[in-house]
């Protein structure tokens, strides 16, 4: 898609509503479907990665320091890296605070 | 020149499947539509139809085999009757959604329970609101000549929706008829190769029957239904271009004696045949009566019905269906509907009959002819009247 979602008319909509464009689920904010977000305390994270394998979204990468932190504009908030995380680094906290 | 057969509608209806040259065919054998899918058996077993005959294990099957062959681009055909046409049900959408054109041949049969395999519009009605272009036949010739126009106006890009062509189970299914067969030359002129825009291919992939998040679905819906809508145009245009070549002329909705008539009735399919006796008739005795039959089922033909009925005094409905509980026939209410806001319109009055192949003589048509003005003059206590049931 090259234009957000909202601004689509009816009239730009392709026959049958195909998809002749590949990939363009990656344009898709899953974002903000988010109750809450994940946070780090990088000071006791020792970059095992394990967040980034279990992420059902695929949303983790290794930052520019080889952390590894969610993508927020995909991140759905599901909390499982939070969970997974043993060194305890990951805190999930309500979107509104 | 075409050359006039006897032949059982059912066969002719595969024989103009096989002029028309289709592709493929996926399909599952239910009465009354047996004879169709069977004779395009042998047809490509023969070799005589160069076709991929796909026997399925049940409609659901024949209809989304029909999808994934008319997403690759192939011209499409499949036939069913009652039973068969509900279970395709939840497929049919996603073909009109799709935009998927195929055709398919309806031999119209009531629906169970108790049992029936004899004819009425049950089938039909159940389906109306699936987004298919739907028009009734009245005669062999009818069906032969639809199904041509059918994959005319359903592969036309400005259309691409799938087509149903409704014929009346056992009343047309398994009548011998004379018909006019088109030449291959004629149907090579009418009929140009399909050539579907986004067909599936290796080479430019596309992604069909994606989701539509809430913000983008109702888009969608209203794309198809103006869509739906515009096919009139094309539609008239193809029986327009159909009537030059072959000389035979179809419209939405078709008048018999009706212009000067202060009383009208309204069929579908081949009942109508029978009722144009019965006007005769009624025309012969002096009585001011005339036959409107609606051919172009979907989209509703709105302007035509209220131009052809609107000098009446008296609209006489017949369906051959039944909405229970709800304020009769649909095709009844949806006329009622359509000249609801009009000024000048006559009195709709609706009666269900014909229903699981009961048959409506000549002189019943007149019965319900004569108890609709009644009607009309005393009025009623019911929304509509089931003629003939035993009381």
């Amino acid at each position: 898609m090259t234009k957000p979602e909202g601004e689509y008319t009816w009239r730009d909509i392709n026959i049958g509503a195909i998809v002749n464009e590949p990939g363009s689920a990656s344009q898709y904010r899953t974002g903000d479907w988010r109750s809450q977000r994940p946070t780090y305390d990088f000071n006791k994270c020792i970059k095992c990665g394990l967040c980034q394998i279990f992420c059902p979204e695929g949303c983790i990468y290794e930052n520019d320091e080889g952390y590894f932190e969610a993508d927020l504009f995909y991140c759905k908030g599901c909390g499982i890296c939070a969970r997974e995380c043993w060194p305890i680094v990951i805190t999930m906290v309500p979107e509104e605070e | 020149m075409a050359k006039k057969v006897g032949i059982e509608v059912s066969l002719a209806v595969s024989e103009v499947v096989k002029l028309a040259n289709a592709d493929v065919i996926a399909a599952y054998p239910i009465t009354p539509q047996t004879h169709i899918v069977e004779h395009l058996a042998e047809l490509v077993a023969d070799g005589e139809l160069d076709a991929n005959y796909i026997p399925v294990e049940s409609e659901h099957s024949a209809m989304s085999a029909c999808l994934g062959s008319s997403a690759a681009g192939a011209r499409t055909f499949t036939a069913t009757a009652g039973q068969g046409l509900e279970l395709m049900h939840e497929v049919l959408y996603v073909a009109s959604s799709m935009r998927l054109p195929l055709v398919m041949a309806v031999a119209n049969r009531a629906l169970s329970a108790p049992l029936s395999v004899w004819g009425d519009h049950s089938d039909v009605m159940a389906v109306r609101d699936t987004g298919w272009i739907q028009i009734f036949v009245e005669n062999g010739q009818e069906a032969v000549d639809n199904i041509l126009c059918a994959f005319r106006i359903g592969e036309d890009h400005r259309v691409l929706l799938p087509v149903m062509i409704h014929l009346d189970g056992f009343h047309l299914s398994h009548m011998i008829e004379a018909v006019l067969l088109p030449e291959p030359s004629q149907v090579d002129k009418f009929l140009p190769a399909f050539n579907y825009p986004l067909a599936l291919h290796p080479d430019r992939p596309v992604t069909m029957g994606a989701f539509a998040i809430p913000l983008l679905y109702s888009e969608a819906k209203k794309a198809q239904e103006v869509n739906l809508e515009a096919s009139k145009e094309v539609i008239l245009e193809c029986w327009d271009e159909f009537g030059k070549i072959f000389n035979r002329r179809y419209s939405p909705v078709e008048r018999y004696r009706s212009d000067d008539a202060r009383v009208l009735l309204l069929t579908m399919g081949s009942f109508s045949e029978t009722a144009m006796t019965a006007i005769d008739g009624m025309r012969d005795e002096g009585k001011s009566v005339g036959l409107v039959r609606l051919r172009l089922w979907r989209p509703f033909p709105f302007a035509e019905i209220r131009q052809a009925v609107r000098n009446a005094e008296v609209l006489i409905v017949l369906d051959r269906a039944l909405s229970y509980g709800g304020p009769g026939g649909p095709v009844c209410s949806e006329i009622r509907s359509a000249l609801y806001g009009e000024d000048k319109k006559p009195k709709v009055i609706g009666f269900v009959g014909g229903l699981g192949g009961r048959d409506i003589t000549r002189t019943g048509f007149e019965a319900i002819i004569n108890r609709g003005i009644e009607i009309a003059k005393k009025g009623s206590d019911k929304e509509f009247e089931i003629y003939g049931v035993r009381e």
